[in-house]
């Protein structure tokens, strides 16, 4: 058994805290899964491809020439409106839908955007700038720049969020048509979109996870299936309707891959990830800090 | 229209002078004289394809037996496929003695074993959360056939190779058409345990649990052991079609069963129909001949040379993952009972006419 | 006085299974009317019909002399009807002053911030309770808190249904006499739907008896509640 008890201190610090960097990546994707399944109680199997779809239209735009910020920005929009789409064009239809048919139609999705991709993008493996130079003096041997840069990202990212939903009027308007959908139209809030903002907005937060990812993982159609694990695996640690728990799960999956990469090799850490997930779902299916779910007799 | 002279028929229902029952058997009857012919009208090449369908149309009933009549969303079948073709490689190359036709009952026997573990955490997971679940399993799979401690028997990230049987006691077949065969008679197998599997109480106990599990536990029914026992059904009836597969494509590696398998087997059922047997041979159709179709497309795309933007729309579309997902969409949405519901209602509009007594009253 | 709400044929069905059969009534300008019935009656059917909300509803409704049978519930809370459904439909989650925020929502004129102050000035415990979570709230502070967020609104016309229901009787007293103040001193009109009959009366106008979808008997409700043989066939006292 493992080097991963023999490790030495330093060596230990620099895994902890690149997981919990890598744990930013992930809190975005559980972040983004927990908004639209609070709304809507489905589950987004095609996050993953909508955010590594985003990624590729960041890459377009930095080959066109556009400075790094300039064309993540321009990507927020793009995904925001994306998933905005989507909502209102396919998902709204099946709402009411049975179970199977509504992760067939997310799978579909999922089948869509991926092949989209690799048509249009093809399928090579493509390197994707980090906007946080390797040498900046953020860096450090326990953790690099970009890993700094990436919980900075996410800190922000989760910071904005926070601000939207608790102190604009939208943000209210969006936690009511989740929470009960009838109160919302009688106080005049148009329920279909609210979620179909919680959609854009969640295909934002997917982008944000897409194009601090792609410079680790490398761009390609299929790199953020893994990272969809990790995510769904972080929502259900914290709690798949609680926001704040898919901020926590995150970081703690980080780091619990990085600690079962080093114990038993990096190549079953998405065996790692399974495992969590069922592990949750079977032992404590509310997580961390969710709501108790229902599980039928 | 009966009066109360004119006896009313006490037959069963017609159409076109036979019973639906002596129909079922002429279709049958036939379809045996087509696989004895098959072999000896097709080309290697389309006769491969045929014999690609008959396995995958094991593995969709397997699915459709746990997600159609039991209403267990799995999304990692691709797993059990995987543990069907690994033992087969395995048994075959790295194990002396063990001739080729005995390794698919051993799989079908692992895999079976395997989905009755699995089985059982899964109680414990409804709908959305067994999907996930499986989801998981089916992206972790290619990893877990790639780790390192068990390289030696798995090949690691090259895999196995093995060779097609060839044809017993000297027969003069080709190895393709030997392997038709012996594919027929495994999916006869197959349909025969499905068939009576979902036409018994076992079958009414699972549906049972499926539509109304607080109900069918108070009538006695015990869902736990029902729903463990159909997953391992389901997985053995996977694991079989697995290790024929090995077969066919004559490798196995780990790449080969990532996720996008598991998607195809969903793919197979919705499309043919879930909860539809007749429907799983449609849906196996459709998974094998989708990819040939997008390559005939998109090169006949290319033929045609339209304006840039058109071109990479159609070049888009005609990708086969996109093809499959817009199938995925549009059948959930315009024909939820996929082509096995188109069966069934055909089926009900003939028994309607046929249950309609057309002699005029004496 | 024109009447602010006025339905004719107001049918309404859940499914294929019809509920509403019918009916005409009207609230006037300033006026408060009351539906009376037993359990099953149709009154909560009255009021979702009138929102357009859970039921499919057929026949006139006027409101304003404008027809707003059809159009969406969004759109006719904005037209200035607002509901206050039966148990309550606080944001049991979001706190006392959000739930005040969303009831004004809609609104774009620059009077919301008075209009908390106003609504605080009605029911002074919810002010204290402002930052609490509004499931934590009891009974009757949430009854406080629904018929708030509608205020917030500034309603035309108020729906209320069965405001006095799990209730203690003081209250309701207290809640029925605020009520009395909102009507005389802004002019909102209501309509009233309501099991306890004797309380209903005391505070309504006009009132309408309902029976299995039809209206059986409707009047001035001082006429009503004075005529004892009604009284005890059909409202119990």
């Amino acid at each position: 058994m493992p080097a991963c008890f023999a490790m030495p201190g330093t060596e230990l610090l620099h895994q902890v805290l690149s997981g919990i960097a890598n744990g930013g990546i992930y809190a975005s994707v559980a972040l983004a899964l927990v908004m639209i399944y609070q709304a809507t109680h489905h589950v987004n199997f095609a996050q993953g491809e909508m955010a590594m779809f985003s990624t590729y239209i960041a890459l377009l735009l930095i080959n066109l020439g556009l400075p790094y910020w300039v064309a993540f920005f321009l990507t927020l929009v793009f995904a925001f409106v994306f998933g905005l789409g989507i909502e209102r064009l396919v998902v709204r239809w099946f709402n009411a839908s049975p179970v199977l048919s509504v992760v067939a139609v997310f799978i579909g999705l999922l089948l869509i955007i991926n092949g989209a991709a690799g048509a249009e993008f093809d399928y090579t493996i493509k390197p994707f700038p980090s906007p946080f130079p390797s040498n900046a003096w953020y860096g450090s041997p326990f953790m690099s720049s970009h890993e700094v840069g990436m919980i900075s990202v996410t800190l922000i990212v989760l910071a904005a969020v926070f601000v939207f939903f608790r102190f604009t009027p939208l943000g209210l308007a969006m936690r009511a048509a989740a929470q009960n959908p009838a109160s919302s139209r009688l106080v005049g809030v148009r329920v279909g979109w609210m979620l179909a903002l919680g959609w854009g907005l969640a295909g934002l937060i997917g982008a944000v996870a897409g194009m601090m990812a792609a410079h680790v993982v490398y761009l390609e159609p299929n790199m953020m299936s893994g990272i969809l694990l990790y995510g769904f695996a972080a929502a259900l640690i914290g709690g798949i309707d609680n926001p704040w728990g898919a901020a926590l799960g995150g970081p703690i999956v980080g780091v619990l891959e990085n600690l079962a990469g080093a114990c038993i090799g990096t190549e079953l850490k998405l065996s790692v990830a399974l495992v969590t997930i069922i592990g949750v779902l079977t032992v404590r299916p509310s997580g961390l800090f969710g709501r108790t779910l229902v599980t039928r007799v | 229209m009966a009066t109360l002279d004119t006896p009313r028929p006490a037959a069963a229902p017609l159409f076109a002078g036979l019973t639906f029952r002596t129909w079922g058997l002429l279709a049958l009857v036939l379809l045996f004289v087509a696989a004895a012919v098959l072999p000896f009208s097709l080309t290697n090449f389309r006769l491969s394809q045929v014999t690609l369908v008959i396995i995958y149309s094991i593995a969709l009933l397997g699915l459709n037996i746990l997600t159609g009549f039991n209403g267990q969303i799995s999304l990692g079948h691709g797993a059990f496929f995987a543990i069907g073709g690994y033992t087969t490689a395995i048994l075959l190359t790295k194990v002396t003695g063990i001739p080729y036709w005995a390794t698919v009952p051993i799989a079908g026997v692992i895999s079976a074993g395997v989905g009755f573990l699995v089985g059982w955490p899964a109680l414990r997971l409804e709908g959305l959360y067994l999907a996930l679940a499986t989801f998981a399993l089916a992206v972790a799979t290619p990893q877990i056939l790639k780790y390192k401690a068990w390289d030696d028997w798995t090949g690691g990230v090259q895999g196995i190779n093995l060779d097609k049987p060839g044809a017993p006691f000297g027969l003069p077949l080709n190895r393709d058409q030997w392997l038709f065969y012996f594919c027929f008679a495994w999916a006869v197998v197959a349909f025969v345990i499905g068939w009576n599997l979902l036409r018994g109480r076992t079958g009414r106990a699972m549906v049972a649990v499926r539509d109304h599990p607080i109900a069918a536990a108070t009538m006695g029914v015990n869902t736990a052991r029902y729903k463990t026992l159909t997953f391992g059904v389901s997985a053995m009836l996977t694991g079989v079609a697995g290790s024929l597969a090995a077969l066919w494509t004559e490798f196995v590696s780990p790449d080969s069963f990532d996720v996008f398998l598991s998607i195809r087997f969903l793919i197979g059922i919705v499309i043919g129909g879930v909860g539809s047997i007749p429907g799983v041979v449609f849906g196996a159709f459709f998974i094998v001949i989708v990819p040939n179709w997008a390559s005939d497309l998109s090169n006949w795309v290319q033929t045609l040379a339209l304006p840039g933007f058109l071109s990479r729309i159609l070049v888009l579309l005609s990708s086969p993952q996109v093809l499959f997902g817009m199938a995925l969409i549009i059948c959930v949405a315009l024909l939820p009972g996929g082509f096995g519901g188109i069966i069934r209602w055909l089926l009900r509009v003939i028994e309607r006419d046929a249950a309609t007594p057309t002699r005029p009253p004496s | 006085m024109s009447a602010i709400l006025e339905t004719r044929g107001l049918s309404a069905a859940y499914g294929s299974t019809k509920v509403l059969q019918g009916l005409d009534l009207a609230v006037e300008q300033g006026g408060i009317v009351t539906l009376l019935g037993a359990n099953g009656a149709g009154k909560t059917t009255t009021l979702r019909a009138l929102c357009n909300m859970m039921v499919r509803a057929s026949g006139e409704i006027r409101f304003n002399d404008r027809r707003i049978d059809g159009s969406a519930t969004e759109d006719i809370v904005r037209m200035g009807i607002a509901h206050v459904p039966d148990g309550r439909g606080t944001f049991v989650s979001l706190s006392v002053e959000e739930n005040l925020r969303l009831g004004a929502y809609t609104r774009r004129d620059s009077g919301v911030a008075q209009d908390y102050e106003r609504v605080y000035g009605y029911f002074p415990r919810l002010k204290e309770r402002r930052r609490q979570q509004a499931g934590t709230l009891s009974g009757g502070e949430q009854q406080m808190l629904a018929i708030s967020r509608a205020l917030m609104l500034r309603p035309k016309l108020l729906l209320l249904d069965e405001p006095s229901f799990g209730l203690a009787p003081l209250v309701v007293q207290e809640i029925f006499r605020i009520l009395r103040t909102i009507n005389k001193q802004e002019g909102v009109s209501m309509l009233l739907v309501e099991q306890n009959a004797s309380i209903a009366l005391e505070l309504a106008d006009h009132a309408y008896l309902l029976e299995t979808g039809r209206i059986i008997l409707q009047g001035l409700s001082s006429t009503i509640a004075s005529d004892e043989s009604v009284r005890r066939a059909y409202l119990g006292y």
